[in-house]
Formats: structure tokens, C-alpha cells, sequence
């Protein structure tokens, strides 16, 4: 009864962040975000190394970095950092779309991680969620009925910068099925006229040399 | 009132008693190390990427996911629990939710694969809930009773994150038409000139095939007409 609440607790203390994942030594993962513009994401992850020898992962590992980088839609990098073991990295979106979060390590540490792989634990919140009620509250003073209204003036934020870019990504769609629709058009017509034309000259050609080797 | 005799076994007693309090206490008061992860990531052709995640027993958690990009938009998932157990397993879905809670202690798993494509690459979301997403004053005394102003915050909060949640199905579903229809357009583009070159390159061919049939087989060289 006293070891799963022990664990829990030394989870909790430990401030395990929940999902992780293992990454090798010059692997470079990524993640996607589609956010609209004006929203502020926060990433946090802490990384933890295999020991060979203890066949386990070590808690904290020192010298181990993780370099960051941040692309926006249009493939212009917004965040370029090198981060320590344990890090966490902010950025607010400028454009809306799909921005990428690229993570890989450059461990220097090459012969302790020959073989070896990363666990790395993150956790990327985006928009309302990265807001700190509680740093919130004790900042601007707020009652406890104000910072749930602050919350919810937060969300209905969040929802209409999520339509208006629900907006924008419609008018691109529109754009790409109309373009379709033209080229199909123009296209068909096209060959139909180049079908008839070269129809017209094989005949034309073939009666001329027919008569020429006088067949006809 | 206790003797004093009685007192050292009397205060063990409390110890144990105080003890088994607190645990209990910090069992409701503490929530799990609750909440949701939400990430879109790319998964190349061939490839296997699992995710891990440290589960109290008890917890109600639920899985989400949904293929945006790639191929015929599907992919192989699997959640297994800390002993390997398989607790879901579908290959070549679209969409699914499955929501389980958890039997044991432990490090949960699940994979997402897309090993059965040779080069279509696939771009995936997963929604990981655990628990509940922790409350807004982490020092609240949850004994207390909410006023009604209260109550309803947390109702328009409840249906606000519905509202965000459908939202980001939506987009979701909208992505994967996006692009589709992108797709559609460069094949179109590409097809059309493709097939505009081979109907000009069979016209002609077949013509001079067909001068070369009704050839002088006499003379060496075969005349070309004008």
C-alpha cells in the first residue's frame, strides 16, 4: 500500500513531466504546431540519459544539450537556441499555419552515448494553456471569481483566433479547388483542340502521300 | 483522557493513525500528475515511433488520434500496459478513440507505425488525456462548496474546452481535405502536360510508322512525303 504511494509521491516530486519518448544519438525529431497568429506556445522538456552500466536511466545528466529550433510556415526560422539538459523554450507565432519544432541533442559526451539512447520528457502547451493562472493571480491581484473569468475571457480568445484562421485556411482551400476546376477546364479544351488538329493534319498528310505514290 | 502509563503506545497509535492521514489526505487533496498531451508529429515511411507515460492506477485516460497527411491517411496504433499487455491494437486506421483506466501502476506505451508504407510519409495527431487537467488554484480546498457564480465559470469552462476540442477536429479534418485537394491539383497540372506531349509524340509517330509500312522497298532510302 505504502510503495505505489511512495512512487507517486516521488513522481510527483520529481517533477516527471508526462509524456516521454527515446530519441538516438544524432536523431533530430519534430512536431508540428498549427496554430493561428498571436499565440504563444510554451515547450518544457527535461532529458534523461542511459547508463550502460546501471542499466537504467540517470535522473539528471549535466553537459547533455538539446538544440531547438522554431520554423514558421514559410520555413523562416523564429527560434534557434541550444538548451541544457533541462530546458524550456517560448515562442509567439507571427503568421498563422503550421509552425515546426525541430529537437535534437549535440551530445559532446560521444563515447558515453555510443549505443546508448535519450528519454526525453516533453510537453509543448500552446495558446491558453500556457498561461500560469496561479503567477497570474498573484501578479494582477485577482479574486478567485476574477481569474476564473480571466480564464474564461482567455478560451473564448483562444476560439476566435482559432475561427479567423479557420477563415483564412477556407479562402486557400477555395483558391486550390477553383485553381483544379480552371486547369481541368482549360486542359480538357486544350487537348480536344490538339486531338482534332493533329486528327486533321494525319489525314492530310497521309492523303498527299498517297496520291503521291499514286494509290489513290 | 489517557494515563499516563498508557501514553507512549497512545501516542504511537496517533503517529500511525496521523500517518495514514496525511496519505490519505494527500491522495485527495494532490491530484495525479494529471492532464493532456496534444502533438502532431511526422512519421516517415518504414518507421515506428512510440511514446511512454507514467500512469497511476486509477487513472482514467483516453487516446485520440488521427491521421492528417500521407498516403491513404492511415496508420497502425498500439497501447500496451506496464507488463506488455496489449490493451488496444487497430492497423490502418483514420481516426479512433479509445479510452481505458488504468489497472496497474507503471509506464504505459503506445506505438504508432506506418511500416507497412515503402514511401508515403505520414503526419499523425495524438491526444493523450490522463486524469483531469488540473484544477485552477492548485492550493484550493476542495471541501468548500462553489457559490453559483462559481459553478457556473466551471460550466462555461467545461463547455469551452468542447468547444476547442471539436474546433481542433475540425481543423483537422479540414487539413487532410486541404490536402487532398492540393494533391489534386499538381497531379492535374501534371497529367494534362504529360498527356498533351504523348498525344502530339503518338500522332505523329503513327504517321510517319505508317509512311514507313507503304515504303519502296526497291530503293534504300524511304521517301518522306512534304
Amino acid at each position: 500500500m505504502w510503495r505505489p504511494l511512495l512512487l507517486f509521491v516521488a513522481l510527483c516530486a520529481a517533477g516527471t513531466r508526462g509524456l516521454y519518448f527515446h530519441i538516438g544519438e544524432t536523431e533530430k525529431r519534430c512536431f508540428i504546431e498549427e496554430i493561428p497568429d498571436e499565440t504563444m506556445v510554451i515547450g518544457n522538456y527535461r532529458t534523461q540519459m542511459w547508463d550502460k552500466q546501471k542499466e537504467a536511466f540517470l535522473p539528471s545528466t549535466p553537459g547533455l544539450g538539446m538544440h531547438v529550433e522554431v520554423k514558421d510556415p514559410d520555413g523562416k526560422v523564429v527560434l534557434s537556441r541550444q538548451y541544457g539538459s533541462e530546458g524550456r523554450f517560448t515562442f509567439t507565432s507571427h503568421t498563422p499555419g503550421e509552425h515546426q519544432i525541430c529537437l535534437h541533442s549535440n551530445s559532446t559526451r560521444m563515447a558515453l552515448f555510443a549505443g546508448g539512447k535519450l528519454r526525453v520528457h516533453l510537453d509543448i502547451q500552446v495558446g491558453e494553456h500556457a498561461n500560469n493562472y496561479p503567477e497570474i493571480a498573484a501578479k494582477d491581484k485577482l479574486t478567485e471569481l476574477q481569474l476564473r473569468a480571466r480564464q474564461l475571457l482567455d478560451q473564448v480568445e483562444q476560439i476566435q483566433k482559432e475561427q479567423d484562421y479557420q477563415r483564412y485556411r477556407e479562402e486557400r482551400f477555395r483558391l486550390t479547388s477553383e485553381s483544379t476546376n480552371q486547369r481541368v477546364l482549360w486542359w480538357s479544351i486544350a487537348q480536344t483542340v490538339i486531338l482534332i488538329l493533329t486528327g486533321i493534319w494525319q489525314m492530310r498528310h497521309l492523303k498527299s502521300f498517297f496520291e503521291a505514290k499514286k494509290l489513290v | 483522557m489517557p494515563r499516563p502509563g498508557f501514553a507512549p503506545r497512545w501516542a504511537a497509535a496517533a503517529g500511525r493513525w496521523g500517518r495514514r492521514l496525511l496519505a490519505l489526505l494527500l491522495l485527495l487533496l494532490a491530484p495525479g500528475p494529471g492532464g493532456a498531451s496534444e502533438i502532431t508529429f511526422e512519421l516517415p515511411d518504414n518507421a515506428k515511433q512510440c511514446f511512454y507515460e507514467d500512469i497511476v492506477q486509477g487513472t482514467k485516460c483516453t487516446l485520440e488520434f488521427q491521421v492528417i497527411t500521407g498516403g491513404h491517411y492511415d496508420v497502425d496504433c498500439r497501447l500496451e500496459d506496464p507488463d506488455g499487455k496489449v490493451l488496444y491494437k487497430e492497423m490502418k486506421k483514420q481516426y479512433d478513440s479509445f479510452t481505458f483506466t488504468a489497472s496497474k501502476n507503471g509506464t504505459y506505451k503506445f506505438c504508432f507505425s506506418n511500416e507497412f508504407s515503402t514511401f508515403t510519409h505520414k503526419t499523425v495527431y495524438f491526444d493523450f488525456q490522463v486524469g483531469e487537467d488540473p484544477p485552477l488554484f492548485p492550493s484550493e480546498n476542495r471541501v468548500s462548496a462553489l457559490t453559483q457564480m462559481e459553478s457556473a465559470c466551471v460550466s462555461i469552462h467545461e463547455a469551452l474546452k468542447s468547444v476547442i476540442d471539436y474546433q481542433t477536429h475540425f481543423r483537422l479534418r479540414e487539413a487532410q481535405g486541404r490536402s487532398r485537394a492540393e494533391d489534386l491539383n499538381t497531379r492535374v497540372a501534371y497529367w494534362s502536360v504529360g498527356e498533351a506531349l504523348i498525344l502530339l509524340v503518338v500522332s505523329i509517330g503513327q504517321v510517319f510508322l505508317l509512311k514507313s509500312f507503304f515504303s519502296d522497298k526497291r530503293t534504300t532510302t524511304t521517301r518522306v512525303g512534304s
